[in-house]
């Protein structure tokens, strides 16, 4: 195999344990300038509330100890940086530098929400030129930033949805989830108070349009429809999909993860959709940092405008922006402050870079995909036929027969340098491979991933063990996760550090 | 692992084995399989009813929960603690040591409807040859 | 374009690899009619210096030489430059998700050790890896709460953020959640008697904020009193963890929420930030939010994995603990490296810094006629004040001695109409505060 893996190679790497084992009594790592007041008495002011000994068993340790402890957990992460992160649906693209120098800047960085909105003017025209770009991006009519991440964006999505119907008369009781949604969309649709009913994907993973013309009643609120699909193909009924839903009263939401397919090529709100979400921290290029922070803006048709989240961005005369907050309607807030501001900064960032030509990364995305597809078709199962867009899915149909299945290729791939695609996600084909390189991707790095999963297969089909007991060459082999789950150790104890530090 | 002829089975993959009047219930070796390593098992506390077919616990694997539903109907009168810190005994012992749950029967009749071994067997050799087809 | 790794011969190769004539063949899928004719109406493309340019521009239009006494859940707090350095790395920055256990230790590894961090701050024996912020997770302890009880009934302190709670609302007119507010005494903390006389034996949870809105450090172990025989749990909300250096936590509680954005996180205009949700460790499979546990690999070397996922979305679904999926990692990375670098000493340090600095500046107000101290509960880093005129007025008047004056609370506060909420950090200078004294006594002295 060593032959064949031309992206990646062996390297020391170093050691490091829990910074709490590197700590002890007297070690500083920072120092604040010496106080200009008067020393407080603690115990006075505080009395009983009084922590005389500041936090038990907190970190001492140095200033370099830090440094080289966080430098050397870094260098065990594989991240975007250093290549190809297939992961489908996160969309894993470049995270611009520029984004990150821009939302330090001091007068950014530095603004408190509470503070006069004279003296936020620039906050404010930042959150402005993000609305008309997004509303622009997706053919809505008004939209809120407040959301802190998709999964919250849905929520939100949903509020809107339920406070609309309420003012029709009644809220109503289902919302429509088809079997292959992301998971947070029947989790939100039961904290909006409404009961999840599944849709049956037909055979190309599409809506059923016929089962969903029987299932959409006037109990039906919505539908959460993700478009392109979670397989990475268009849904082509998907105006009709909304007529259905729009006859009987109910409306379209629409799970905008996708949305790296769609962008400057065609608009949610020209399909029908009422209320879609925006993952910022998907296509719109915000960092992923390990798991968060993300934002998850809500766009929406004028029919739902009016029980938007508070505060309102408006314009008054003269030019000068405000936020306000009266809004009989509104269905409140999501979260306290307003958005995750240093995000929108970012993606606002992301946006002004590429302006009208923000359709080229689709372009990109959607034909490294297919450039991908090509060359895997035969090679791993496509259980469908439809067009790809932005992502493929395959499937570990034919790998099984000689016992490997999706999770032990994505763990050999890690072997050739990569990020494992999604495993076992969407839930209607079994075993899944879900595939997106986004726009990020050179032809090489692309062609350094088709030789690997060639390779791999190749390996499934001739010596499947070194495939099922991969990864082979990190830094720590497959992780006991039952053990971790039967009797979780959650936080490091100073007894507990004695006897289990294995290393 | 064999399927104890004198137990009854349900399409859910529970068991259940009835003596005067008390059931003792239990998830087959198939369902076992199926889960995964188990890592912990939520069970009802003594005096609840169940009713059949319906979820009266669940049991987790790493990556996937299951529901547990009553194969029929009556009071919990003994759960097995044992489980509690042992959850991998339903992978090792699934039709002995991990039982879930002894109810008193509401409705001995319920019982009929309920798959002897042999029948049983066959259903899951059907779910097999379904499953690589 | 810079971002696009692809020359146009590039382009051509793959297109002819596919088979399709042209990239416009890729998107047939659409229908003719949905598929956009011109390029979207945005403004740009900008180089890089351009983008730069632009937000400078903006940054021009805020707060820039202003000195603030702003708090009110976002505090000014001292950040070493070495939180970015670690931040910006690549390898935390651009990473996902750590669900690739073995290529993710440096993540999984930094999860570990805050939710070690946080239970050390709380006094609590397990905390999750974050939530959106303090609003969401107060939100989330309380239908924790709710889950665990099988009670609806909430008792929310009228003295906890007037945000959270309005959160709070939002999220429990779907889910079930009755919310009754119980106000606030003489020294500033919740009424107990009024609680008292509240409590019943249906209660899920009473929810409190420590210090609390006006500043006050409210008497959790009384209050966990009055609520643990009915059977109701203590939730105790924290908008400011650097008082978690000099004051005790709240251990009696039995579920707590922790605003981070103290530890590292500039105010950024309200986000991002990270909340984080607190427990005991039988309620564990009850709490939201991403947990990382130690374990060990094929080889019996120590590593850590994401674990008890079951509770989470993606597996659990519409049964699920919450619906969270993307968290706040890199704002709880940089808690991470900042508390790691303030250490046991700095953070003590830093929490008197806080209490010194606003004793002297309570001290230089108290002596302004007109001004009064509004309630007498023991205070950390924010107090409230009463005045003998509207706040608004004279925090126009501040303004132009470039001064961000006290938040006033008459608009969340109707009962409050002169009265405005004052916070001193670590970072304004003696020279600061007696500036904004003598402001307030010099616009005091003017006639109304």
């Amino acid at each position: 195999m060593t032959d064949r893996i031309k992206k990646a190679n062996r390297h020391t790497n170093q050691n490091e344990g829990l910074i709490f084992e590197l700590s002890s009594a007297g070690k500083r790592a920072f120092e604040l300038p010496p106080l200009d007041v008067p020393a407080a008495d603690a115990a006075q002011a505080l009395g009983g509330h009084h922590r005389s000994q500041g936090v038990e068993n907190f970190p001492e340790v140095s200033e370099i100890e830090v440094v080289r402890h966080f430098t050397r957990l870094s260098t065990w992460n594989y991240a975007i940086d250093l290549g190809m992160y297939p992961l489908g649906s996160c969309t894993m693209k470049y995270n611009p530098r520029v984004n990150e120098f821009v939302a330090r800047l001091d007068g950014l960085a530095t603004e408190h929400p509470y503070q006069p909105q004279e003296l936020s003017q620039g906050c404010l025209r930042i959150l402005q030129l993000l609305e008309n770009c997004l509303l622009e991006i997706t053919g809505m009519d008004a939209i809120t930033l407040q959301p802190a991440a998709g999964a919250q964006g849905e929520l939100t999505g949903l509020l809107l949805i339920r406070a609309y119907l309420e003012k029709q008369g009644k809220p109503r009781k289902k919302v429509l989830i088809p079997d292959s949604a992301h998971g947070t969309n029947p989790a939100t649709a039961v904290i909006a108070g409404y009961e999840v009913e599944n849709i049956k994907s037909e055979s190309h993973g599409q809506i059923d349009v016929d089962k969903l013309r029987d299932l959409v009643t006037e109990d039906v609120a919505a539908l959460m429809i993700t478009n392109p699909s979670t397989l990475g193909i268009f849904e082509e009924r998907i105006a009709e999909i909304a007529d259905i839903l729009h006859a009987k009263g109910a409306l379209l939401y629409m799970d905008g993860a996708n949305m790296n397919a769609l962008t400057g090529v065609t608009r949610p709100g020209d399909l029908g959709v009422d209320v879609m979400h925006l993952n910022l921290h998907k296509t719109f290029s915000t960092p992923h940092g390990g798991g968060g922070p993300g934002a998850g803006p809500v766009a929406m048709k004028k029919i739902l405008e009016p029980f938007r989240p508070v505060p309102i961005l408006v314009e008054k005369a003269g030019g000068k922006l405000a936020l306000e907050t009266v809004r009989p309607s509104s269905i409140g807030k999501v979260r306290a402050f307003g958005g995750n501001f240093g995000v929108l900064v970012r993606a606002l960032a992301y946006i002004l870079a590429y302006g009208p030509g923000v359709r080229q990364a689709t372009e990109d995305a959607v034909l490294n995909a297919n450039y991908i597809r090509k060359h895997l078709e035969g090679v791993f199962d496509l259980p469908y036929s439809l067009p790809s867009m932005h992502e493929v899915v395959f499937s570990d149909t034919m790998q099984k027969r000689a016992g490997v299945n999706t999770m032990d290729i994505a763990k050999r791939l890690i072997d050739y340098g990569f990020h494992p695609y999604t495993t076992a996600f969407p839930l209607i084909v079994p075993g899944a491979l879900m595939i997106e390189p986004t726009e990020s991707e050179s032809k090489e790095e692309c062609d350094f991933f088709i030789a690997a999963m060639k390779s791999i297969a190749e390996e499934a089909a001739t010596t499947p063990a070194v495939v099922k007991s991969a990864p082979h060459t990190t830094r720590v082999r497959r992780l006991d996760e039952t053990a971790a789950a039967r009797k979780p150790i959650l936080r490091w104890k100073p007894s507990a550090a004695k006897s289990s530090a294995a290393d | 692992m064999a399927y104890p002829a004198n137990y009854r089975y349900t399409k859910e993959h529970e068991w259940l084995d009835a003596k005067d009047g008390v059931a003792t219930v239990g998830i087959t070796d198939y369902a076992q399989g199926e889960l995964g390593d188990v890592v912990f098992v939520e069970l009802p506390q003594t005096g609840r009813k169940l009713t059949k077919g319906k979820s009266f616990g669940t049991i987790e694997s790493v990556k996937a929960v299951s529901e547990i539903y009553a194969p029929a109907s009556g009071d919990v009168i003994e759960a097995n603690s044992e489980l509690h810190n042992k959850p991998e005994t339903i992978n090792s012992d699934p039709h002995g040591a991990a039982w879930l749950v002894k109810i008193k029967l509401a409705n001995p009749a319920e019982l009929d409807g309920l798959m002897d071994s042999a029948a049983y067997e066959a259903y899951i050799a059907a779910k097999g040859k379904e499953a690589s087809a | 374009m810079r971002y696009l790794p692809k020359s146009p011969a590039a382009r051509l190769e793959m297109l002819a690899a596919i088979g399709a004539k042209s990239i416009e063949e890729l998107f047939e899928c659409i229908p003719e009619r949905f598929r956009l004719r011109q390029a979207l109406k945005l403004p740009g493309p900008l180089s890089e210096a351009e983008v730069i340019s632009y937000f400078k521009d903006r940054a021009r239009e805020n707060s820039l030489g202003y000195t603030s006494f702003l708090g009110a859940g976002i505090y000014n707090h001292l950040r070493s430059v070495v939180t970015d350095t670690i931040l910006l790395r690549g390898e935390f920055l651009t990473s996902y998700t750590p669900y690739q256990a073995e290529i993710a230790q440096g993540t999984l590894q930094a999860i570990f050790e805050f939710q070690t961090l946080m239970c050390q701050l709380t006094g609590q024996e397990v905390a999750n890896a974050s939530m959106y912020d303090g609003s969401t997770a107060t939100t989330e302890a309380a239908l924790m709460a709710e889950r665990l009880t099988g009670r609806e009934r909430v008792l929310l302190a009228r003295s906890v953020h007037p945000e959270y709670r309005e959160v709070l609302r939002t999220y429990a007119k779907n889910s079930g959640l009755q919310i009754e507010e119980i106000g606030y005494g003489q020294d500033g903390t919740v009424d107990v008697a009024a609680l008292e006389g509240a409590m019943k034996d249906d209660a899920g949870a009473v929810v409190l904020q420590s210090p609390n809105f006006f500043g006050v450090l409210e008497n959790c172990a009384e209050i966990a009193d009055v609520a643990h025989p009915t059977g109701a749990l203590l939730v105790v909300a924290v908008a400011e963890g650097v008082s978690l250096g000099a004051v005790k936590p709240p251990a009696e509680a039995d579920i707590v929420a922790m605003e981070a954005q103290s530890f590292g996180l500039p105010p950024s205009y309200g986000g991002p930030f990270a909340g984080v949700v607190a427990s005991r460790d039988k309620f564990v499979r009850q709490m939201p939010g991403r947990l990382a546990g130690q374990t060990v690999d094929a080889e019996g070397q120590r590593g850590f994995v994401l674990t008890l996922a079951t509770r989470e979305q993606h597996i659990r679904r519409e049964k699920a603990t919450s619906n969270i999926c993307t968290n706040q990692a890199l704002c709880a990375l940089a808690a991470t490296v900042h508390l790691t670098l303030l250490g046991k000493e700095g953070l003590r340090e830093m929490a008197e810094q806080n209490l010194a600095k606003a004793q002297f500046a309570l001290g230089l107000l108290e002596k302004i006629p007109g001004v009064r101290r509004a309630f007498s509960g023991p205070f950390f880093n924010e107090f409230t004040l009463e005045f003998p005129r509207s706040v608004r007025m004279i925090n126009a008047d501040l303004l132009k001695e470039k001064i961000v004056g006290p938040l006033a609370l008459g608009p969340m506060y109707p009962e409050l109409s002169k009265h405005g909420l004052v916070c001193v950090t670590e970072t304004t200078s003696r020279q600061e505060i007696e500036r904004f004294a003598q402001a307030i006594e010099r616009i005091l002295a003017r006639p109304a």
